[in-house]
């Protein structure tokens, strides 16, 4: 049901009924290696190109989930899978392996909520029994698109971000009453936000404003007080981004404790100095998410989330072509 | 250039930046500096103890020697990029890796190597000089009004 002007409320309350996270070496050092259903210790995983790796991620993060949730593939209504290849190739390729009803999302790394949301909003308005959200990113492969090639020499500055090896998917179905499970009460569509800022290697303060836009319309929409939720985690805004986007929340008065305000993008390699501002790509919320947060909330850790998926819109092209950089995010709650 | 590129911008994408920069690190520049005079000194420190090797023991003369020592730079070049050492290299070294020939080199093998999953003809042999291109081009287009200068000076002297 719509709320406000660009939130909808889930009455049904969909449920998350599994959840998966498949990583790569990189990620297996890193502080949440537990918290993966599967990690690779070859970032190739056995295959030809960093192109086939990635779809890979995305299809054992599918599989994973899929068998968490105790339900064959073709028990599945819809897929919708994206990625930041062009083409999302990595998401359509393995929907061809998957072979289900398909909708290819491009959100950049706000894919994956994105995608939650969507996929919730069949499972409420009935137009799904299951639905499976997933998405993905390589590092290498994202090197290769959007930078230079893996092997290429060039110093990055401290405001760069380390794209994140990993592939997330969780099942959505119909809340048939069952306790202790994990539901989707609401979401929050963002708009394109350009506060034209233009260097690719600082995408997290590109992308603040967008996962302010966001959050604030949130709140606004649905009426809440800041305090409602245990926990907002944004995307991938990085050490940057998120020192921004508290100093935004205090600047506007929106009174989110900042202690239960989180960025997956530090989350995911804790310190490591060698990822200079933290983690990003699709894979980053997703993983993050699909694996850390919702393990957490089984355990009872949080009784109610925000998950703010954060992405940076741009190509190589209209970098080249002086463009500055559109940003965008997607806010789904989960509570316990 | 900056200020121009400011002044298309609103005045709330203007404050924003600036609140945004105040949260940057800022790139070491100094630090920068010393490492890449270190790296790159070091590296040419190694070309001339190659070309005195050539000179001494393969019986070069000081003009002939400079060929065999850049290949020889570039190989260890090409070789550090497709064992995976060289980035890491210049992620510390900056400029100190890149300006030498091992930069060059570096430029072409990483290419190769990023789009031999595409074939040799239309991955390697269309890919390898995508990096390296503009400094081919433009090292030529220099060097061609350089030349043009020099040839007008010297019929002018």
């Amino acid at each position: 049901m719509l709320k406000g002007h660009q939130s909808w409320e889930f009455a049904s309350r969909p449920v998350i009924l599994s959840s998966a996270a498949v990583g790569g070496p990189f990620e297996a050092e890193g502080p949440l290696a537990e918290d993966f259903d599967l990690l690779h210790g070859d970032t190739l995983m056995k295959q030809k190109s960093w192109e086939q790796a990635e779809k890979v991620l995305l299809e054992e993060a599918c599989d994973k989930a899929l068998e968490k949730a105790g339900i064959s593939k073709e028990h599945i209504n819809f897929f919708l899978g994206g990625d930041l290849m062009n083409q999302i190739i990595s998401s359509s390729f393995a929907a061809r392996t998957l072979a289900a009803p398909y909708l290819g999302l491009f959100g950049a790394c706000s894919t994956s909520m994105e995608g939650l949301a969507l996929a919730s909003l069949l499972v409420d308005k009935q137009s799904a029994d299951y639905a499976l959200a997933g998405t993905c990113s390589h590092n290498s492969s994202a090197e290769k698109q959007y930078r230079y090639p893996t092997e290429y020499g060039a110093q990055k500055p401290p405001t760069a971000q380390w794209t994140v090896t990993a592939g997330g998917a969780a099942v959505v179905g119909r809340n048939d009453g069952t306790r202790n499970r994990l539901h989707v009460t609401s979401a929050t569509i963002g708009r394109v936000v350009d506060m034209g800022l233009t260097d690719p290697f600082n995408m997290g303060a590109a992308m603040a404003p967008a996962a302010f836009h966001t959050i604030e319309a949130h709140f606004r929409d649905r009426q809440l007080p800041y305090d409602t939720y245990d926990l907002v985690i944004t995307g991938d805004l990085g050490r940057v981004g998120h020192s921004i986007l508290c100093d935004l929340f205090q600047r506007h008065g929106i009174n989110i404790p900042l202690d239960t305000y989180q960025d997956a993008g530090i989350l995911i390699y804790g310190d490591n100095p060698g990822v200079w501002s933290g983690g990003s790509g699709c894979g980053c919320s997703a993983a993050v998410t699909y694996g850390h947060l919702l393990k957490k909330m089984r355990q009872g850790a949080w009784q109610k989330i925000l998950v703010v998926a954060t992405g940076a819109l741009l190509s190589p092209l209209t970098f080249q072509q002086g463009e500055s950089i559109p940003c965008i995010a997607h806010a789904v709650s989960i509570e316990a | 250039m900056a200020d121009a590129k400011k002044k298309k911008l609103t005045l709330v994408q203007q404050q924003y930046q600036e609140l945004a920069k105040s949260h940057e690190p800022p790139r070491p520049i100094a630090m920068n500096f010393v490492r890449a005079f270190l790296v790159g000194g070091l590296i040419c420190a190694l070309g001339q103890g190659i070309q005195t090797v050539f000179i001494h023991y393969f019986g070069f003369d000081p003009k002939t020697a400079g060929n065999p020592t850049v290949a020889v730079l570039i190989l260890l070049a090409a070789l550090l990029t497709g064992f995976g050492v060289f980035d890491r290299i210049a992620q510390w070294a900056g400029a100190g890796t890149a300006v030498p020939v091992t930069g060059f080199a570096n430029s072409i093998v990483s290419a190769a190597l990023e789009h031999k999953s595409e074939g040799y003809v239309l991955g390697v042999g269309g890919n390898m000089f995508k990096i390296a291109s503009p400094v081919i081009v433009f090292g030529v287009a220099a060097a061609f009004v350089v030349g043009l200068i020099r040839t007008l000076i010297e019929m002018g002297g």
